[in-house]
């Protein structure tokens, strides 16, 4: 339960490393903070945990799950009123992926994604030579197999060196 | 702190827990509509006129829907896995800006409506959305076709939404602007491939621009992003080998709410369950 005697301080730290530790439906190696969704976790006055997310994709039907996932366990930690607020600008990037999040990407066989465009991105149709390294043996030699993968948020590349299909968090 | 997620940070471990308020209560991942702008903002900014507002949201979120439902229906049937997972994924991008867009206009119309009243209980004569996005799918040449064309169309536009007064409907256009970049790369890359591939696929590719270009001008009647969308449409059709068709003039029928005889059952199928189970919860 929450302290009487916790400072405001102490207490936004104590929700803060509940609700980072959330893990992430769909790329559960990662917490919601190593994937960037979580904005944001202040207290107010009245002691409710207000918690920010901002969705990765439009579409992305994990963000319920999300919501719900950092709810659950702020109450489970003693904090009776809870509030997820959703924001939606600036939106997310997968720049945001912290590098932490990164390494247990690579580690977990999916490869991190690469710088995002900033601004909008003309269409070019120039063959072009992008190097995503396999994150199972290292080599540049990959290529990609399809733009659109399981998940809104992924790619799917294959290593041409140690023949091992994986994933890739496209960069957006 | 934490490498990595405990055992008892099990991802569904929300699913499994019940409420008192019962408010989380959802039995399956996915489950649970909620509202998707929850706990954002609502303020219409001074000087927006919400009837406006709300009329361009509901514009915007037919043309995702009813493209939506129709890339879904390239599940099982595309020519490859990979190509039904990319025309899936689109469409799941397009139906959350629907529901985006559908929350907003709700917000702001002063029904207080949720996403479901403006997709499941309106007929077609309601519905504002082009009638390029309801025609039937035909071939995959041509479902390309009319993604390219829609995809580039809404983008232009999105673009220049992320600068509209109004906060949430800038940040949705500014969200969707980066999705509809995926979406445009992906069908022009199919178009040049098609429009330069075999005798029978660029007749097929040349057979679909032919196909979609009499729909263009009711596009451009609706947004004034006519040179971007052209320019476009010029660089692919250039890069497979062909030549964009004159454009005809036709200007717009979708945004009144005159629409092909293809939208009535499109929308009776999306619809079914809805109306057929009106209180249901999902
Ligand atoms: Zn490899």
């Amino acid at each position: 339960m929450v302290s009487v005697t916790a400072t405001a301080a102490e207490d936004v730290r104590r929700a803060l490393s509940i609700a980072e530790r959330v893990p992430d439906p769909e790329l559960p190696m990662l917490t919601l903070a190593d994937l960037g969704v979580l904005r944001g976790v202040e207290v107010t006055g009245d002691g409710t945990v207000v918690a920010s997310l901002t969705p990765t994709y439009s579409g992305c039907p994990a963000m319920a799950e999300m919501r719900a996932g950092v709810a659950t366990r702020l109450r489970a930690a003693g904090y009776a009123r809870v509030e997820i607020r959703t924001v939606l600008d600036p939106p997310w990037t997968s720049d945001w992926i912290t590098p932490e999040g990164r390494r247990k990407l690579t580690e977990h066989g999916i490869a991190p994604p690469a710088a995002a465009p900033r601004g909008p991105v003309t269409l070019s149709l120039l063959p072009t030579r992008r190097t995503v390294p396999c994150p199972r043996c290292g080599s540049a030699d990959t290529e990609e197999t399809s733009r659109f993968a399981a998940t809104s948020c992924k790619a799917l590349w294959r290593c041409r060196a140690c023949r091992e299909p994986f994933e890739y968090v496209k960069e957006i | 702190m934490s490498d990595s997620a405990h055992d008892d940070d099990h991802v569904y471990l929300s699913l499994a827990e019940g409420h008192d308020d019962g408010s989380d209560a959802r039995w399956a991942f996915g489950t649970g509509f909620e509202d998707p702008l929850h706990g954002v903002d609502t303020t219409v900014p001074e000087g927006v006129d919400p009837v406006e507002l709300a009329a361009t949201c509901v514009e915007l979120a037919d043309d995702a829907l009813v493209s939506a439902q129709r890339l879904a229906e390239w599940c099982t049937r595309a020519p490859e896995l990979e190509e039904e997972v990319a025309l899936a994924n689109i469409g799941l991008d397009l139906l959350g800006q629907a529901r985006l867009l559908y929350a907003r206009a709700g917000q702001v119309d002063g029904t207080g409506r949720g996403e479901d009243a403006y997709a499941y209980f309106r007929d077609a004569d309601d519905f504002r959305n082009v009638t390029l996005a309801e025609l039937p799918i035909g071939d995959f040449a041509f479902s390309v076709a009319r993604l390219l064309v829609l995809s580039s169309w809404r983008l232009a536009h999105f673009e220049r939404l992320a600068a509209h007064q109004d906060p949430v409907l800038a940040a949705i256009a500014a969200k969707g602007a980066k999705e509809l970049t995926y979406h445009r790369q992906y069908a022009a890359e199919w178009a040049v491939r098609l429009g330069d591939g075999t005798e029978e696929s660029r007749r097929r590719m040349r057979t679909a621009f032919d196909q979609v270009t009499p729909n263009l001008d009711e596009l451009f009647t609706a947004y004034d992003v006519r040179s971007e969308v052209v320019e476009v449409l010029r660089q692919v059709t250039e890069a497979a080998g062909l030549t964009l068709p004159p454009v005809p003039p036709a200007p717009g029928a979708g945004r009144d709410g005159r629409h092909t005889g293809h939208l009535v059952p499109l929308l009776a199928e999306l619809q079914s369950v809805a109306r057929a189970h009106p209180e249901a919860t999902w």
